[in-house]
């Protein structure tokens, strides 16, 4: 059994190219697409990522014979060609369950996609996805609530949330600032939120936001009949600030706060996801950052992994683009992402970009958020695309309007409505948007004039991050 | 000449959660989302409650919930007896859903006063 310790230098796929190996229902996989620096060959590339993503490092070391490379090693078992670019390949790694903290996300990324992204030997890597093993999943909290608890917390069945962002995004006064979300509130949203960029400036401090807001919100309840809330973004300098601000939120008895995941950090977020099970709070999380890291094609780390990760790190409710609107993102990838913050079974289905099975238990599901660039006209699309359980955000789909917040949550309400209703009713609302919209406008002045403002909107360019599909 | 003003007044109203911004259905369309619920497998609950207790999470039931019924017309009629018992009470339809233990969608058929 013992080996003879042999100092120098040995090629990686030597230990880490193990195509024969049959990977465990417990190991951790990994798909990478490496794009290699010429002339090094594709087996090299990849059991050079195995190995620096788990137990190698560039020398043959004396210490390693003190332990058993052979459990613990990261491996490369298969390779295969990406369609229609020449250049790159994709990298099927299993890492085995004990190289990893029991539910720690932030272990688990510093692993994979830590000093291994910096490799010379590659000039670009992309996590494209990650099988989560079932014996990993159960070691995490997850979502606070999940979509079942939201709903019956919120009250809202049968149909998507609806929600805005209040803006501007910077500048406005407390007292001010409560107002844009009483408007929003009593003109027919659910939820109003934060802007990411709002934490705690000169101009609003967040105790100044935080009382405001929750009158705007109570009185919008009262009057209305119906329940409301506000994200009350709790991501600050330091982890003490934020559960001080988490706990300020309960005390005035609000029913949801929210968190930027990855500028505040793994870690952070799954203590605040913590905090919020433990309180009865839900919990609405932002992606600031993510397209810095999603959206080149060949380097970086993919969403539907930050999706993953976010799933098992814990929130209620994560943005995950539009498709219709501003903001990158083509339709199958982001069905396939938003399948993974929903389900409980997702199947392999490469049309979607999911590159394993992912099996997630009895996990709660987390609401998709499509937020950014979105108006009235949108609306079937957004049914059709979203389902019920996501959450969908007009900004300045609401702010815009010619009469103001309020109308322009009434006529988004009026449309949303319409369009659930005619999707009940057997009608094809992608294909019929305009007649169902124009119906419901009939008794809808507010709809009526929302339509007639944003008639000529598009936003019609091509993703940057496509599929990899044969040309 | 007087201003003229095109902002109109957005005046705040009193709804009752999904389907609440849309006119009254007519007949037809009523039966068209019970017809949506059972095709959708969800058992479709009948409930009722004084408009002063419409925010309570617990509205009373009428009777039990109807679990696996597929006859459109016997929910239909079961939605007027309820409303011939409590006519100044909100009576709603829920599409039960067992698997998600959540409501698929529930909205007021009958506004009492």
């Amino acid at each position: 059994m013992s080996k003879k310790y042999d100092a120098g230098v040995k090629e990686y796929r030597d230990t880490y190219w193990t195509p024969e190996y049959v990977p465990l229902d417990t190991d951790l996989l990994a798909c990478f697409k490496c794009t290699g620096q010429e002339g090094v060959p594709k087996e090299e590339v990849a059991a050079a990522v195995a190995a620096e993503s788990s137990t190698g490092t560039w020398s043959t070391v004396w210490s390693e014979l003190l332990t058993d490379l052979e459990f613990y090693k990261g491996r490369c078992y298969r390779i295969e060609d990406v369609p229609g670019d020449p250049e790159s390949f994709y990298a099927f790694i299993a890492y085995p369950l004990d190289l990893f903290e029991e539910g720690s996300i932030t272990n688990v990324l510093t692993s994979l996609v830590g000093n291994v992204f910096g490799f010379k030997a590659l000039r670009h890597l992309r996590l494209e996805d990650i099988r989560f093993p079932m014996a990993f999943i159960k070691t995490c909290g997850g979502p606070p609530n999940g979509i079942q608890v939201e709903r019956d917390r919120l009250n809202k069945y049968g149909r998507p949330l609806l929600g805005c962002t209040i803006k501007p995004k910077l500048g406005l006064s407390g007292k001010n600032y409560g107002r844009v979300v009483y408007e929003c509130l009593r003109g027919g949203l659910d939820l109003t939120k934060d802007d990411e960029n709002i934490n705690s400036q000169p101009f609003q401090r967040w105790r100044e936001r935080f009382e405001f807001v929750a009158e705007a919100v109570k009185l919008a309840q009262q009057e209305t009949g119906e329940v409301k809330g506000h994200y009350l973004n709790c991501t600050a300098t330091t982890p003490e600030e934020m559960y001080k601000r988490a706990e300020f939120a309960k005390e005035l008895d609000m029913p949801i706060i929210m968190h930027d995941y990855i500028t505040g950090g793994f870690t952070a977020n799954t203590g605040l996801a913590n905090w919020c099970r433990e309180n009865g709070m839900l919990l609405h999380i932002h992606r600031a950052m993510h397209a810095v890291i999603d959206r080149h094609p060949k380097h970086g780390i993919h969403f539907r992994v930050l999706a993953k990760c976010l799933r098992l790190s814990g929130g209620d409710q994560l943005h995950t683009g539009t498709v219709v609107g501003k903001l990158e993102g083509d339709r199958q990838t982001t069905l396939g992402y938003i399948d993974n913050l929903r389900e409980s079974f997702v199947p392999e289905d490469r049309s979607r970009g999911n590159f394993f099975d992912q099996d997630w238990g009895s996990m709660p599901g987390v609401f998709a958020v499509a937020s950014g660039g979105i108006h009235v006209w949108h609306m079937p699309a957004l049914l059709a695309i979203f389902g019920d359980d996501s959450c969908l955000q007009f900004g300045g789909g609401t702010h815009g309007h010619p009469w103001g917040s309020a109308a322009g949550a009434a006529a988004n309400r009026v449309a949303l409505e319409a369009c659930v209703k005619a999707r009940n009713a057997g009608r094809e609302i992608e294909k019929e948007s305009r007649d169902i919209l124009m119906e419901a406008a009939k008794h809808s002045p507010e709809l009526a004039i929302a339509l007639e403002t944003w008639k000529e909107i598009k936003f019609e360019f091509d993703t940057v991050d496509k599929l990899d599909v044969q040309n | 000449m007087p201003f003229q003003s095109t902002v109109g007044d957005y005046a705040t109203v009193a709804t009752l959660e999904t389907f609440g911004f849309l006119p009254p259905m007519t007949q037809d369309e009523i039966y068209d989302q019970i017809a949506y619920i059972i095709a959708q497998g969800w058992s479709p609950v009948i409930e009722h409650v004084h408009p002063s207790g419409s925010m309570q999470t617990y509205w009373s039931y009428w009777k039990l919930p109807f679990f696996g019924e597929k006859d459109l017309n016997l929910i239909v009629s079961e939605l007027e007896a309820c409303h011939r018992a409590y006519p100044d009470h909100h009576v709603r339809i829920i599409g039960y859903d067992a698997y998600t233990q959540s409501q698929g969608t529930a909205f007021v058929v009958f506004q009492g006063r």
